[in-house]
């Protein structure tokens, strides 16, 4: 006996599950984000290549220094001083959440829990606007 | 070791190529374009070709181990996992096999002791790290749609979220990354340091070893220390996905890296003992209800034999039979 | 003939592997690990190719010279026969689970005999004559060439494994070394490559009716020594129907139970049992034979034998047939003969004329184990049994090979011993239902020249029946198998000589109390029960 069907069947399962990405984009592929800044800096912490691949990493280490250690001074890379502060430093240029982190994070499938602490600057904006009633 | 040693120069020589490929002379589009396809068809047809090439072969008995109690009269407990005479119980133990590894969850291990006695101990080490190197591999498989899907579905987000729930490290260290490296070491050392294992191994044992740990460890270098740029990764990612493919510039050379090796094994795996994948589906003696005496099971070659009929038996043994006593057909 | 080795000397046993890789290892064959090749005559009775003399001691095993092609042939056409050559030679992963498995692996520490080797010997051909991977990797993909030492390798291990399965339990891809072995001995079959002690049984059954080649009249005077016996023990005389059209039961059980001891003793308990419940039944002197070795031979010479039996049970007109205690025939019961033989639509459904059971397991087959059918009538109380007069018994149940793993016959004879004997003991868990070992002596080893192997591969066997032995004083290792009845014993007599292997239907007998018997001071061998020896003079 052959079992035609069933392995046919399994086959066309197979077939499902490796093609999924194929499937799902049916031939265009979404564009990757474009990202909005507000630049008032000519230059980031670091140059671009290290801000986009490792950002997570040196929020981190930002995080561990101030708000552990208390220090608020980084040097970067080309010995320039920048004061420690995601509001204060980060934010001043990349102050649209929505058009800038959550774009990409969105488009890499990632949730990093900044948020769950820091206001966002829109949040800002609207914990402000409620402050006034107490 | 000797056996070892080829396929571990061999992985050396993969690691390598990418390297001088696209860090030394660039070939971005060959190794981010030409190679993927071509070992995506290669593993798709030859995925293909391998099980129909099998299903070309008929089953001509049904041929069943059975593990455990028949179904036979009403007040002897039939094990129907273990002895299936439905389909609904076959789906059961097959779901057992290839999900839990059934079969390997009963492993032993004789010893012998003075006395002289035999004894057994169960052993589940093998089992154990097999189904965690297999979990892991499955589930990192499974993340990974992130990249080839935009939006990315739900289900994705979840299984990486539960993956990576611990939240050690940025970006946070998923769970089955460790898993497929501790399990797939482990099984690599039970192949060199047990005398049986290490003995009956092949080279093509260790190659896929080697490789898996290659593709693990660049994929793990890739997220944890030596960063690439994920939001060009995917772009590349989406434009094979969309057959418009296009390469951004600066993605580190440890992701073609990556990439490459996971090509090779995709490349590999339909002319390998990597089918099992595909094999653990097909296997008569699991597969198939043990309801041969309920339900006639044809064979399409039920080949025609020369047979010894009664008749020619009767006419053979006749006098005796009649100086016997034997009844026959024909007196003379 | 080899001496066997001393008991001593066999459990000297290294498991360590040999430094040299397997594909290097020089060939040891030596008188007591071998099996006498097919006589000639035997070969061409059979139709079988390529009959002449030859010895595997010899350096030239007179092979056809195109043998190379013969062989390559038979590989191809077995691959397109087969899903499970093809399967089975691709998906392996050496994961070693199988390893120590193995019977003449415990017992021998020979590499070779781990199932994953056995089946690499083939693999390895496979391979390198059949796959493009093979031919490109050579020994980096486990491929290498087709040899005369491949050859002798195969003939070597393929008749080294008693295709019991146990490997395949523990395969996480159930990957079933009998089934490689199986087509291994086919493959070598067309270089007339076989065993005598395989071979000629397969002539004899064929041409005579059972494997023993006992005549049809010889047969009649055996049966009326049974009746005798019988006569002598119960004060009861019965009758046995043979040719008997019309009846409602063909009765068929392997030729090892009326040959020779102990075997002899469960046949006198079915004719007991039958006479008991008056069951309508038959036997044949033509279908003389439950057993059937062309299973180890091909699965053509098995169905030659196999046919028989539908044949004889449509000639004669029953309704149903009953198989006695035999392992590997069941196998072929259970999972070959409706497929090679069948439909057996001139049959009914069993239906045990004593109790009324339809046996629905059987619907299609219509053929009944005889442990299925006592325990129905145990169930519903249509024996009467003294199992007291098993008393002076410590019985243990050896769980034969092919009724557990290729059919799932586990609780029915625990079931009918449990009634009849009062002291039963389970063997280590790991030694017994689908882990059980192999008598050592299964698919057509069970032969004088072979000893030394055959005692190396019941090792595992023997020791746990050692093992209850000393905890329980276990005297009696029941079976349900003819070839078990006679390869235990010779096991036991070696390994533990202070027990006896029994069937179980001669429990049966020995606890049935027969309607018009005589006070029972002997059981069936003749020997006293004790605590009845004096019965008579009460």
């Amino acid at each position: 006996m052959y079992d035609s069907g069933k392995i046919i069947a399994g086959l066309v399962i197979f077939a499902g599950l490796f093609t999924v990405p194929f499937i799902m984009n049916r031939g265009t592929a979404a564009p990757p984000p474009k990202l909005k800044i507000v630049s008032k800096a000519k230059a980031c912490v670091e140059d671009t290549h290290y801000m986009r691949t490792s950002h997570m990493k040196l929020l981190n280490e930002w995080r561990d220094d101030a708000l552990r250690d208390g220090h608020r001074l980084y040097i970067n890379n080309k010995g320039k001083k920048i004061h420690i502060g995601l509001q204060i430093t980060c934010l001043k240029c990349h102050s649209d959440k929505a058009d800038f982190c959550d774009k990409c994070h969105a488009y890499a499938d990632v949730r990093p829990y900044c948020w769950d602490c820091h206001f966002s600057p829109e949040g800002r904006k609207k914990w402000a606007s409620t402050e006034g009633h107490f | 070791m000797d056996r070892a040693a080829l396929p571990f120069v061999a992985v050396i020589a993969l690691v390598i190529t990418p390297l001088i490929g696209v860090g030394a002379i660039s070939l971005h589009y060959l190794f981010g374009v030409i190679v993927p396809y071509v070992a995506a068809l290669i593993f798709f047809a030859g995925f293909i070709m391998k099980v129909v090439n099998w299903g070309t072969s008929p089953v001509p008995f049904r041929i069943p181990t059975t593990c455990g109690q028949q179904k036979s009269l009403p007040w002897f407990k039939h094990s129907k996992l273990e002895n299936p005479v439905t389909g609904i119980q076959v789906i059961g133990r097959m779901f057992l096999e290839v999900v839990f590894f059934r079969s390997l969850f009963r492993n032993l291990k004789p010893e012998i002791r003075g006395g002289p006695r035999i004894v057994y101990g169960p052993t589940k080490w093998l089992w154990f790290f097999a189904l965690m190197f297999h979990w892991c591999f499955f589930i990192i498989f499974f993340r990974h749609l992130r990249l080839f899907t935009e939006p990315v579905p739900g289900v994705v987000t979840f299984v990486d979220r539960i993956d990576s729930m611990f939240q050690i490290c940025i970006p946070p260290i998923y769970l089955t990354d460790l898993g497929l490296l501790l399990g797939i070491t482990c099984l690599f050392l039970r192949r060199v340091i047990v005398p049986q294992v290490r003995y009956l191994s092949l080279p093509s044992d260790y190659f896929p070893l080697f490789l898996i740990i290659g593709i693990a460890v660049t994929g793990m270098l890739m997220r944890y220390v030596i960063r690439v740029d994920i939001i060009k990764v995917k772009e590349l990612a989406l434009s094979l996905a969309a057959f418009s493919p296009k390469v951004p510039q600066g993605i580190g050379v440890i992701f073609y890296t990556h990439l490459f090796l996971v090509c090779v094994l995709a490349m590999y795996f339909p002319f390998s003992k990597l089918m099992h994948l595909g094999g653990v589906f097909m296997s008569p003696t699991r597969n198939l209800a043990n309801n041969n005496r309920i339900v006639r099971h044809i064979n399409p070659w039920n080949p025609k034999v020369k047979l010894h009929p009664y008749e020619e038996w009767e006419d053979e043994f006749r006098d005796k039979l009649l100086d016997a006593g034997i009844p026959v057909e024909k007196k003379g | 003939m080899a001496k066997t080795p001393s008991p001593q000397e066999l459990w000297n046993i290294d498991h360590k592997p040999p430094k040299k890789w397997w594909m290097d290892l020089p060939l040891n064959i030596r008188p007591g690990n071998f099996s006498y090749p097919a006589k000639p005559q035997i070969l061409k009775e059979l139709d079988m190719p390529n009959p002449r003399p030859w010895s595997p001691l010899d350096e030239d095993w007179k092979l056809p010279p195109n043998w190379k092609e013969i062989v390559l042939e038979g590989i191809r056409e077995r691959l397109d026969k087969f899903r499970t050559f093809k399967v089975f030679m691709d998906i392996c992963v050496r994961c070693g689970a199988c390893a120590d498995k193995c019977h003449f692996f415990i017992g021998s520490g020979d590499p070779r005999n781990m199932p994953v080797l056995r089946a690499e010997l083939l693999r390895s051909i496979y391979r390198g004559e059949f796959t493009k991977a093979g031919k490109l990797l050579g020994r980096f993909g486990g491929a290498r060439e087709l040899t005369v030492d491949v050859i002798k390798e195969w003939f070597h291990y393929f008749y080294q494994c008693t295709e019991c399965r146990r490997c395949s339990v523990f395969c996480p891809y159930g990957i079933d070394t009998a089934e490689i072995t199986m087509l291994g001995r086919e493959i070598l079959n067309l270089l007339g490559l076989n065993i005598n002690w395989i071979m000629e049984p397969v002539r004899n059954c064929f041409k005579i009716g059972n494997h023993l080649g006992i005549q049809p009249h010889s047969l009649k005077d055996m049966v009326d020594f049974f009746i005798d016996d019988i006569e002598e023990v119960t004060g009861v005389r019965i009758e046995v129907p043979f040719m008997k059209k019309g009846a409602e039961v063909l009765f068929v059980t392997p030729s090892g139970d009326y040959f020779a001891d102990p075997g002899t003793y469960t046949f006198m308990g079915y004719l007991m049992l039958f006479h008991e419940i008056g069951l309508d039944y038959t036997m044949s002197y033509y279908a003389a034979e439950g057993g059937n070795f062309g299973l180890f031979s091909s699965n053509e010479n098995m169905k030659r034998l196999n046919a028989k039996i539908y044949a004889e049970a449509k000639r004669l007109g029953v309704k149903w047939i009953l198989g006695g205690e035999c392992g590997h025939m069941w196998r072929v019961i259970n999972q070959f003969m409706d497929t090679m033989n069948g439909p057996a639509d001139f049959l009914e459904v069993p239906k045990s004329p004593i109790t009324g059971t339809v046996f629905e397991n059987a619907r299609s087959t219509k053929m009944v184990h005889i442990t299925e059918f006592t325990s129905d009538l145990i169930k519903h109380g249509k024996l009467n049994l003294d199992p007291s007069r098993n008393d002076h018994l410590k019985v243990t149940f050896h769980d034969s090979c092919n009724p557990v793993r290729a059919m799932g016959l586990l609780e029915e004879p625990r079931y009918v011993i449990k009634n009849v004997c009062n002291n039963f003991y389970e063997m280590p868990e790991d030694t017994i239902r689908e882990k059980t070992f192999c008598c050592g002596s299964g698919s057509g080893l069970n032969n004088d020249e072979f000893m030394e192997m055959r005692m190396r591969g019941g090792l595992p066997r023997a020791n746990a029946v050692q093992y209850v032995h000393d905890k329980h004083d276990v005297n009696t290792l029941a079976c349900i198998c003819a070839i078990d009845r006679a390869a235990l014993t010779t096991l036991m007599n070696y390994w533990v000589p202070d027990v006896t292997v029994y069937g179980v239907h001669e429990l049966v007998a020995n606890a049935l109390v027969m309607k018009g018997e005589k006070k029972r001071t002997t059981d069936l061998r003749q020997m006293p029960i004790p605590g009845m020896e004096d019965a008579e003079d009460v």
